[in-house]
């Protein structure tokens, strides 16, 4: 699959998210904890733009009256109907085997490695004055 | 997913009138003491909600203030975002405080504030009038103020009433509203006077709460019928407003067949419950139902067998919203489909 540059990574920081569009589609792009995650940005219940939604935490219960507190920032949940996904997988909460939205492959790259392939041209006579200019940043790429 | 949604009519969309809109509109006795005294309603609900005011997140305004209260922002995010040719504003102000004087001028207030910053600048827009539901002769003054303008499509009440519907300290209401020709649209909500949701006391979650919103309107489907309401205003419509749909069939069939065992108890009823109900009701469609089954859908829409009075709503901009092109299943067909997202609620308020 082709791999599509959508951010500089400090663009999104830990705990931040961006939406892009890839080809058509919505994505969402998460930063949790310097790991990248990118799901669709539609909800599988009714269409909602589900990455605009909050990231909370996955609560949980051994038994009536006990509750525990984890994953902070990694369950999104979506802003109409409030159902629950983890941002690293794209299952639901509820549901993992039957409902999930659709996750793509991240990957991180420094812009050096991401120059485009030089056309073949042969030099002409003429050279223009020219600077040095070099890239520093690094790329989220999200695979589609 | 449908392609194209036909051009649709959204039954019940909350815009919210904040108190300084509504005060805007209040005589000055009145406005005095809406600063001082204030309403029942601050500060909160029954549960906490879902979400904050009870709204889909992303609903808040960017220009400020609470969701629904924005009629620009509303127009982006709902009228335009789907080809809305009508929608009906059922504003969830409550009118129901102890001092029934006041409930009767905030009811006046809301109406005004609706006609004025709502109804004149965007012509898609209806609205379901307000009355003080509680004192019937108060609500009968309220609806004859409006009863010419046909932007006011029905008269609202709440479910969550101080006694069943079927009592006749509403009938004046009843009778009032079939003679302006208006339905009455009850509505999930209100204040309940101190009644639990539930037949068995207060549950502990809004799960709980929010699951058993049609135990309120279940009380009134049969409070309306065996008070022979119906009997008496034999031109009244009755829609049910986020009630739900799928308790219906199996409430009607039990209430037909308690009315054979019974019916010397009531000889006011003609007729089978269920026939009342099926001449007298419409329903509107959020939260739908989502059975497992597709087909399991089919067959409760069978059961019912009133396909031509569901009516398709958003609850804009709540957080149990349906989506117009997101929440009926494919499963209905395009004729069923296009009767539920307009032509049941075009015949039924008269929209060309």
């Amino acid at each position: 699959m082709p791999k599509h540059v959508v951010s500089t990574v400090a663009e999104i920081p830990p705990g931040g998210r961006k939406i892009v569009e890839v080809q058509g589609r919505s994505i969402g792009v998460f930063n949790i904890a310097g790991e990248f995650f990118a799901l669709r940005n539609r909800c599988p219940h009714q269409g909602a733009a589900l990455c605009t939604g909050q990231l909370g935490s996955a609560v949980t219960s051994t038994g009536p009256g006990h509750y525990a507190v984890d994953r902070a920032g990694e369950i999104l949940r979506c802003p109409w109907h409030g159902w629950e996904f983890e941002v690293r997988t794209g299952q639901s909460w509820f549901d993992p085997v039957k409902v999930r939205v659709k996750a793509y492959e991240t990957a991180v790259a420094p812009g050096s490695a991401l120059k485009p392939p030089s056309p073949a041209l042969l030099p002409g006579p003429y050279v223009a004055e020219t600077y040095p200019v070099s890239v520093e940043e690094d790329y989220v790429l999200v695979e589609v | 997913m449908p392609a194209t949604v036909p051009a649709l009519i959204d039954c019940d969309i909350h815009n919210h009138l904040t108190p300084e809109a509504v005060a805007r509109y209040l005589p000055e006795r009145w406005r005095a003491y809406h600063a001082q005294f204030g309403r029942r309603t601050t500060p909160g609900d029954f549960y906490p909600k879902a979400t904050p005011m009870a709204s889909r997140t992303d609903a808040w305004p960017p220009g400020g203030g609470p969701p629904g209260s924005d009629l620009a922002f509303l127009r982006k995010q709902l009228l335009d975002a789907w080809p809305i040719q009508i929608g009906i504003l059922n504003t969830l102000i409550s009118i129901r405080n102890q001092h029934r004087d006041f409930d009767a001028a905030l009811a006046t207030a809301a109406n005004a504030c609706q006609i004025a910053e709502w109804l004149d600048p965007e012509p898609r827009l209806r609205a379901s009038l307000l009355v003080p539901f509680e004192d019937a002769e108060l609500a009968v003054a309220e609806i004859g103020r409006h009863a010419g303008d046909r932007r006011f499509v029905q008269v609202l009440i709440p479910s969550r009433t101080g006694e069943p519907l079927g009592r006749r300290k509403y009938w004046p209401i009843y009778a009032a509203a079939a003679e302006a020709g208006l339905p009455i649209g009850i509505h999930f909500g209100g204040w309940s006077g101190g009644h639990p949701i539930s037949g068995a006391g207060w549950p502990t979650y809004y799960l709980e709460y929010h699951t058993g919103m049609n135990q309120t309107f279940q009380a009134h489907l049969i409070s309306l019928i065996c008070e022979g309401v119906l009997e008496a205003f034999p031109k009244l419509k009755v829609v049910f407003i986020e009630g739900g749909i799928a308790w219906i069939p199996p409430c009607l069939w039990r209430l037909d067949r308690c009315w054979r065992q019974l019916r010397a108890e009531n000889p006011n009823l003609k007729r089978a419950p269920s026939e009342y109900f099926r001449e007298h009701f419409w329903l509107t469609t959020q939260p739908i139902e989502e059975p497992p089954e597709p087909g399991q859908f089919l067959q409760m829409v069978s059961h019912l067998g009133m396909d031509d009075r569901l009516l398709f709503s958003t609850d804009y901009p709540h957080w149990d919203f349906d989506s117009p092109d997101g929440s009926l299943p494919s499963v209905i067909g395009e004729g069923l489909r296009s009767r539920i997202l307009g032509g049941n609620a075009r015949a039924l308020y008269g929209f060309a």
